[in-house]
């Protein structure tokens, strides 16, 4: 046994960066990449949407810089992200459930830089799942845009993720256990046809698309798709930033509710 | 289990635990109704009681999970989250705590990332005995091997306090005796170890100092045989020949004695002041074949609860 030399307790310190570390985020990605569930939706789902929807009749047909090829793949890419940033989200809830973020409150790992890490594994997990989806448009060869809007459709996609990942917490906390994901897939594809990420909006009647206007994928779906379209209501930015507090709100909320034995 | 050198104590005028007239309340329920308490450095602390007598939630503040109502809680004279962020203060509890699908050696490299002074993961891992397992998924691990998991990452941080919410539950004897064996060579280190249990033997036979909680206060806090002769004193026994009306008398007289028994030449007396009894009996009586019992902790425990009511 080596004896290990410690500092005496007054002049112990705590971690920099409230304990936010690289070997969290290792721990972190290589759980969830083991995870069937997780791959299936980050990488599978995705991609197989991709592959059947890219396809239909009528992509080559033009939309802004490039085609409608390129239109579905921005979609696919953003319901894959979305999707996979809910489900990293909603483990938040999970784990405090079984009791690990009490055991990490023993620990000085700040909640925030927890958040934090929660947050840059969502953000990691989501850009697996753009590129996913943006390798398989890229081998169908169907879609077409200019690399620059290629490339800034994937990054403003993946900032739209982060919605996402909020409403995964929020859900989590409210649906406990494993049933959140069972609410919040269904829940995302719902969301993804009134948002008008499988079918354009001017394709419904005039009532459902009013409604649509006002649901979380409307705005951000607008957005990832704009470098493409060059069209961005103002209303749908609204929508964006609008549905993003509320989520991150409504995650605070339920999280904040839950400290009394942490 | 541990091998750690504990952390050298500051002035020892520092408290290890000091609680002053903390209570708690969840809405119109108070849990801990003031509680006082100091806990000097290097002591092995039991808290004893009933399930809802308080011990959690005084654990819980202790920790600085949750903030008294009102008073205030010190854990080696800083706030328990500056102590818990300077990695002085551990705890292992009972159950949960653990992600089924990390592998034990990521669960410990995962606490270990989180502080500033850790003791090598390998080292850690060696000193549980959980190295020959630590590629198993922690959900796939006995519930023994589990608690020896969550021992290991309690003692990362080389903890100056550790708090142990029933230790042992779900080892066998054999696993028990070990690590209480561990806990004592630590204290005997300075670490301070304050546990919460329900074996209330393992309370008599491990910690230096017994603390009684029951209805969110503290009933009696001293070592395991002063509560057994706080709660129902001792029992002396003895054979008199000629014990008459004067001597039963002055028998009663001695401060402490509460019951006088009588059954021909066998006198049962039960006070808390054995020795002075004793004394009385051997030099002022014939009396032979003195005995003095006192109650098991159980008797005393549940006599000082008012479970046995």
């Amino acid at each position: 046994m080596s004896p290990v030399s410690m500092s005496p307790v007054a002049d112990r310190r705590t971690p920099p960066l409230g304990g936010f570390n690289l070997t969290l985020l290792r721990i972190e990605l290589r759980r969830l990449l083991r995870n069937r569930r997780t791959v299936v939706f980050t990488l599978l789902l995705p991609a197989g949407l991709a592959l059947t929807l890219g396809g239909q009749s009528g992509w080559e047909q033009p939309v802004g810089e490039g085609n409608v090829g390129a239109y579905i793949l921005i979609s696919m890419a953003m319901y894959g992200a979305a999707l996979t940033a809910a489900s990293v989200g909603s483990m938040v809830a999970l784990e405090r459930s079984v009791g690990w973020s009490r055991q990490l409150r023993l620990t000085p790992l700040n909640p925030v830089a927890y958040i934090l890490t929660k947050a840059v594994v969502a953000l990691t997990m989501g850009a697996l799942a753009i590129v996913t989806v943006n390798i398989i448009g890229k081998v169908q060869g169907k879609a077409d845009m200019p690399v620059s809007v290629w490339v800034t459709a994937m990054v403003v996609t993946l900032f739209c993720t982060l919605t996402f990942a909020a409403l995964g917490v929020f859900v989590g906390y409210v649906v406990p256990g494993e049933n959140a994901m069972q609410i919040l897939g269904p829940g995302l594809a719902l969301l993804s046809f009134l948002g008008g990420l499988f079918i354009p909006l001017s394709q419904y009647a005039p009532v459902v698309r009013h409604l649509a206007y006002w649901t979380p994928m409307y705005g951000v779906s607008e957005i990832t798709r704009a470098p493409l379209t060059h069209e961005l209501p103002w209303y749908a930015l609204v929508n964006a930033i609008a549905w993003f507090l509320v989520f991150i709100a409504g995650a605070a909320w339920r999280m904040s509710k839950d400290t009394a034995r942490v | 289990m541990s091998v750690v050198t504990p952390a050298r104590t500051t002035a020892p005028a520092t408290s290890a635990v000091r609680l002053d007239a903390v209570t708690k309340s969840f809405g119109h329920v108070e849990a801990v109704r003031g509680i006082d308490l100091d806990l000097a450095q290097g002591e092995v602390v039991a808290f004893l009681g009933p399930n809802g007598a308080g011990k959690t939630t005084t654990i819980d503040m202790v920790l600085g999970l949750s903030r008294p109502t009102t008073g205030t809680a010190q854990v080696l004279g800083r706030t328990p989250r500056d102590a818990v962020a300077h990695g002085l203060v551990s705890a292992v509890m009972q159950t949960g705590g653990l992600l089924k699908d990390m592998t034990v050696r990521e669960t410990v490299e995962y606490t270990a990332s989180l502080f500033a002074d850790t003791m090598p993961v390998d080292e850690a891992l060696r000193d549980a005995g959980i190295e020959a397992i630590a590629g198993r998924k922690v959900g796939k691990c006995s519930g023994g091997e589990q608690q020896r998991l969550r021992f290991a990452m309690a003692l990362l941080p080389d903890p100056a306090l550790l708090l142990l919410d029933e230790p042992t539950t779900g080892m066998d004897v054999e696993g028990r005796r070990t690590f209480w064996n561990a806990v004592r060579a630590d204290a005997e280190r300075g670490r301070t170890v304050m546990f919460a249990t329900h074996y209330l033997e393992e309370a008599d036979q491990y910690a230096d100092r017994i603390v009684l909680i029951a209805n969110g206060r503290i009933v009696a806090d001293g070592t395991g045989s002063e509560i057994r002769a706080l709660a129902a004193g001792r029992t002396v026994r003895a054979s008199v020949t000629g014990f008459g009306a004067e001597t039963e008398a002055r028998l009663r007289a001695i401060d402490g004695v509460d019951a006088v028994d009588v059954r021909g030449e066998q006198i049962l007396v039960h006070t808390t002041e054995s020795d002075a009894v004793a004394r009385f009996l051997l030099t002022e009586t014939a009396a032979r074949d003195l005995e003095i019992t006192s109650k098991n902790l159980e008797e005393a425990f549940l006599s000082l609860t008012g479970e046995d009511q």
